[in-house]
């Protein structure tokens, strides 16, 4: 709870930072391009928190977004698929990929760090396969779809992604603080073993929280393709997963598992976007975005530790 | 003996509390020159933390440690070891991967001038030198992790002697070692006790201490209850001195309560021929009735929390049958065991037992979500319900059900951990350890607690490494060795001889 009160208020300093920078950023436009794109990126932090919580970790987030954005464009475009079936079947790739990634760690015990690295270099692979090489776009097709991602208003004037990221939100919460799963992933992530020793499934919760985490991935590139109406499949969605990740270690999840809330991951994302809002506004060169996302990300961890180490001393015996 | 000129080492009225437990006071200790000083006692009676303590792990409260008649500051590891005091820990403390020579000079290599720093190749011949001495037969760059045990102890010993240590204190040296490796370690003792080498040595196996020690201090709920000259050192001595307390009193099973449980009836839990992965083609069958307590005797690593685990369903059994009321159950997973009522209370219950940074509500609903849930939302004031009720019922005493429950005593952290499996209705109870790193206050509620479960036909099967619980607590004794079961003692004429004769290979009475 500290913890939240403690970044909630670094959001809010940053926000008005970002108010008082530029007479712009307090145009409805900005407000609106910023929520599009706490919203887009908010859905994989969510992905990439609920595995952190249960202990694991994604390092083909990236990948993944970027075969099923190119994927996504062949189906719609080239194929002409139903774009409601194309989208359905990209999900359905995302949820597959988590499968294999969960039965990597947890059947044949490879680390999951290991075994997401292979995937981030697997998947951006396919995606270049498939596409052979080639930038796959809708071109001028489906502006409706597009229309409707990208500017329409229709619920209570606010970007669709941001429709998209309460409503998955209101979900993730329900589903890690108010049900049993929820429960098991924490137990699991705190302590695997006693959780075992407790009775509860662990391998299959840990799968189930891979899925999720690459079906929000899949989502992520359905959406991202969309708005940016092509893919190039050698970097579309790259480095993806450490945005992800680090919104969510933001948020107050920690890699070693057990601890973490959607609200956190939500303000982490935020943090993450308005960083990069201020870096334009502030004149910083753009090249320094990664360096000030990497700092706020480094003084979170000393501070995240710093706590952690107190608490701590107060649990020793 | 203030003024023994052979006096080495003395300690003082050495205190040391730790949350919830006091675990030394006011304890003496001296030790001679080139002497083997054993000191015994039951679990928990603080041999360990006064070794420590020696040792630079921990710091005491209050007293004072005098080395050649001059008050010293251990205070750490290194401190205790530029003063000539070496500890080695009952879990040894090697790094595996690395060869003999590098175990022994670990951190104090000698080095090659220049900033690369190379280890200079002379360490394997200084190694050698002090290998050889202890009669280590392997070579020095044979990497620790294929060493057997008791060649570890010795690269152990080897590391201490490289450290121009005068006194050595050994933790339960000899637990999980062989017979043989167990002489070899004596003929190695007593060649450094020729050597002026002066040695601590804890163990609670009173056979070795007779053959090893030259005298025994005995300590007993962290006090001094006696010390005992070469002359004196006997089974029948030191036993009395180590317990030394009205069993009655402390212990909840009563005559009574054995009696009243239904000696006639059907077993609850039989286990046919069951095989564990360590039970070495020995299958191991016994039955539980509903109401009895049964002991679970056996020396460290003869396979009993294995067989624990695979009651559980933790590792299941390689082969063999359960029956529950006479029918089979095959269980496979932890969930299949809690179904049919089978619990287990985990050896350890800080890794295995609990998730320590979780609140005492969290922890005890863990396995019993599904009693306070609904569609799998959990109802926030059942659940809270459940956790109240439960610690009332154990007397769990914590400030709030929120708090974390690493923040509770070791015996309030257990009740907790019972009290995980007591909101569910159990049929049988395995307990692994049960009052293990427990106050004595906590103990006798557990015993009390167990009473009353049997009482209420739960069927209970408890390992325990301390053989006065098991005489105390039990209504029948098993007893493991080597993977297997050695054998069964009825609670008439049980004794602590007849269990360790079991415990150690020997075949029927002795």
């Amino acid at each position: 709870m500290k913890k939240l009160v403690g970044i909630f208020a670094f959001l809010i300093v940053l926000y008005g930072a970002v108010l008082i920078a530029d007479e712009g950023a307090r145009s409805i436009q900005n407000h609106f391009n910023l929520g599009r794109r706490i919203g887009l990126y908010g859905i994989i932090s969510l992905g990439a928190g609920i595995l952190i919580i249960s202990g694991g970790i994604d390092l083909s987030i990236g990948s993944v977004v970027g075969l099923c954005a190119t994927l996504l464009a062949m189906l719609m475009k080239e194929r002409a698929w139903n774009p409601a079936l194309a989208m359905g079947a990209v999900l359905l790739l995302g949820a597959a990929i988590g499968l294999v990634n969960g039965l990597l760690v947890t059947k044949l015990r490879v680390q999951a760090f290991v075994a997401t690295l292979c995937g981030l270099f697997i998947y951006r692979g396919a995606a270049r396969w498939i596409a052979s090489d080639q930038p796959k776009g809708l071109q001028n097709d489906f502006v409706d779809w597009k229309y409707w991602l990208y500017s329409s208003r229709d619920v209570l004037g606010l970007p669709m992604s941001v429709v998209f990221l309460i409503t998955l939100a209101l979900l993730a919460t329900l589903f890690l603080h108010f049900s049993v799963y929820g429960r098991y992933l924490y137990a699991i992530g705190s302590n695997e073993q006693a959780a075992r020793y407790s009775g509860i499934a662990t391998d299959r919760y840990k799968l189930l929280a891979y899925v999720l985490c690459s079906t929000l991935a899949a989502l992520f590139g359905i959406l991202f393709l969309l708005q940016e109406n092509s893919a190039q499949p050698s970097d579309a969605g790259s480095f993806l997963e450490l945005y992800a990740i680090a919104g969510a270690v933001l948020g107050g999840c920690s890699l070693r598992g057990g601890e973490g809330t959607v609200l956190g991951i939500l303000i982490g994302t935020a943090i993450l976007r308005i960083l990069q809002n201020l870096v334009n506004m502030w004149d910083i060169p753009a090249a320094l975005e990664y360096t000030v996302i990497g700092t706020a990300l480094l003084v979170g961890a000393i501070l995240d530790e710093w706590l952690r180490r107190r608490s701590l001393s107060r649990l020793a015996t | 003996m203030p003024d023994d000129p052979a006096l080495l080492l003395k300690a003082r009225d050495i205190s040391k509390a730790f949350p919830g437990i006091q675990a030394l006071q006011n304890v003496n200790l001296s030790l001679r020159r080139a002497e083997v000083l054993a000191i015994v006692g039951e679990n928990g009676a603080g041999k360990s933390t006064l070794m420590k303590i020696l040792g630079g792990v921990y710091v005491q409260d209050s007293g004072e440690v005098l080395l050649d008649g001059k008050p010293v500051e251990l205070g750490t590891v290194e401190g205790a070891q530029k003063l000539g005091i070496a500890l080695i820990h009952q879990e040894l403390n090697l790094a595996e991967n690395l060869d003999v020579a590098g175990n022994i000079f670990l951190g104090r290599e000698p080095r090659w001038a220049g900033p690369l720093k190379l280890i200079d190749r002379s360490i394997y011949g200084n190694a050698a030198l002090i290998t050889r001495r202890l009669g280590l037969e392997c070579s020095t760059r044979a990497s620790v992790g294929c060493l057997s045990i008791g060649q570890q102890q010795l690269v152990e010993i080897a590391r201490a002697l490289s450290l121009k240590s005068r006194i050595l204190i050994m933790d339960e040296p000899t637990s999980s070692l062989t017979q043989r490796e167990t002489h070899r370690l004596f003929e190695v003792i007593r060649d450094l006790v020729r050597e002026e080498m002066s040695v601590i040595y804890i163990s609670h196996r009173l056979q070795e201490v007779e053959q090893i020690a030259d005298r025994v201090t005995v300590l007993r709920d962290g006090r001094n209850a006696g010390d005992l000259d070469k002359s004196s050192i006997r089974h029948e001595a030191m036993v009395p001195l180590m317990v030394g307390r009205e069993l009655k009193q402390f212990f909840h099973r009563t005559e009574k309560s054995i009696s009243s449980s239904s000696a006639q009836a059907a077993p609850l839990l039989r286990v046919s021929a069951l095989i564990t992965k360590v039970s070495k083609g020995k299958p191991i069958s016994f039955s539980l009735k509903p109401g009895e307590i049964v002991g679970m005797a056996g020396l460290m690593g003869a396979g009993r929390s294995e067989l624990a685990e695979a009651l559980f369903g933790i590792d299941p059994p390689l082969g063999g049958e359960v029956f529950l009321d006479g029918r089979p159950i095959g269980v496979r997973t932890p969930a299949q065991a809690i179904e049919a009522g089978i619990f287990l209370l985990p050896e350890d219950r800080r890794t295995q037992g609990l998730i320590l940074a979780a609140s005492v509500k969290d922890n005890i609903s863990l396995a019993s979500l599904d009693r306070v849930s609904w569609l799998s939302f959990i109802s926030r004031h059942r659940e809270r319900e459940l956790a109240q009720d439960t610690c009332e019922r154990l007397n769990v005493r914590t400030s709030s059900i929120d708090k974390a429950v690493g923040l509770l005593s070791g015996g309030n952290q257990q009740k907790v951990v019972l009290g995980k499996w007591l909101c569910r209705a159990p049929r049988v109870l395995i307990l692994d350890e049960p009052t293990r790193g427990v106050d004595v206050g906590a103990k006798t509620e557990i015993y009390a607690l167990m009473d009353r479960l049997a009482g209420q036909g739960v069927a209970i099967l408890m390992i325990s490494s301390d053989l006065e619980e098991i005489l105390g607590m039990s209504d029948r004794v098993l007893v493991m060795h080597q993977g297997g079961l050695a054998g069964e003692l009825p609670r008439e004429g049980l004794s602590e001889q007849a269990i360790m004769h079991l415990a150690t290979g020997g075949f029927g009475r002795p």
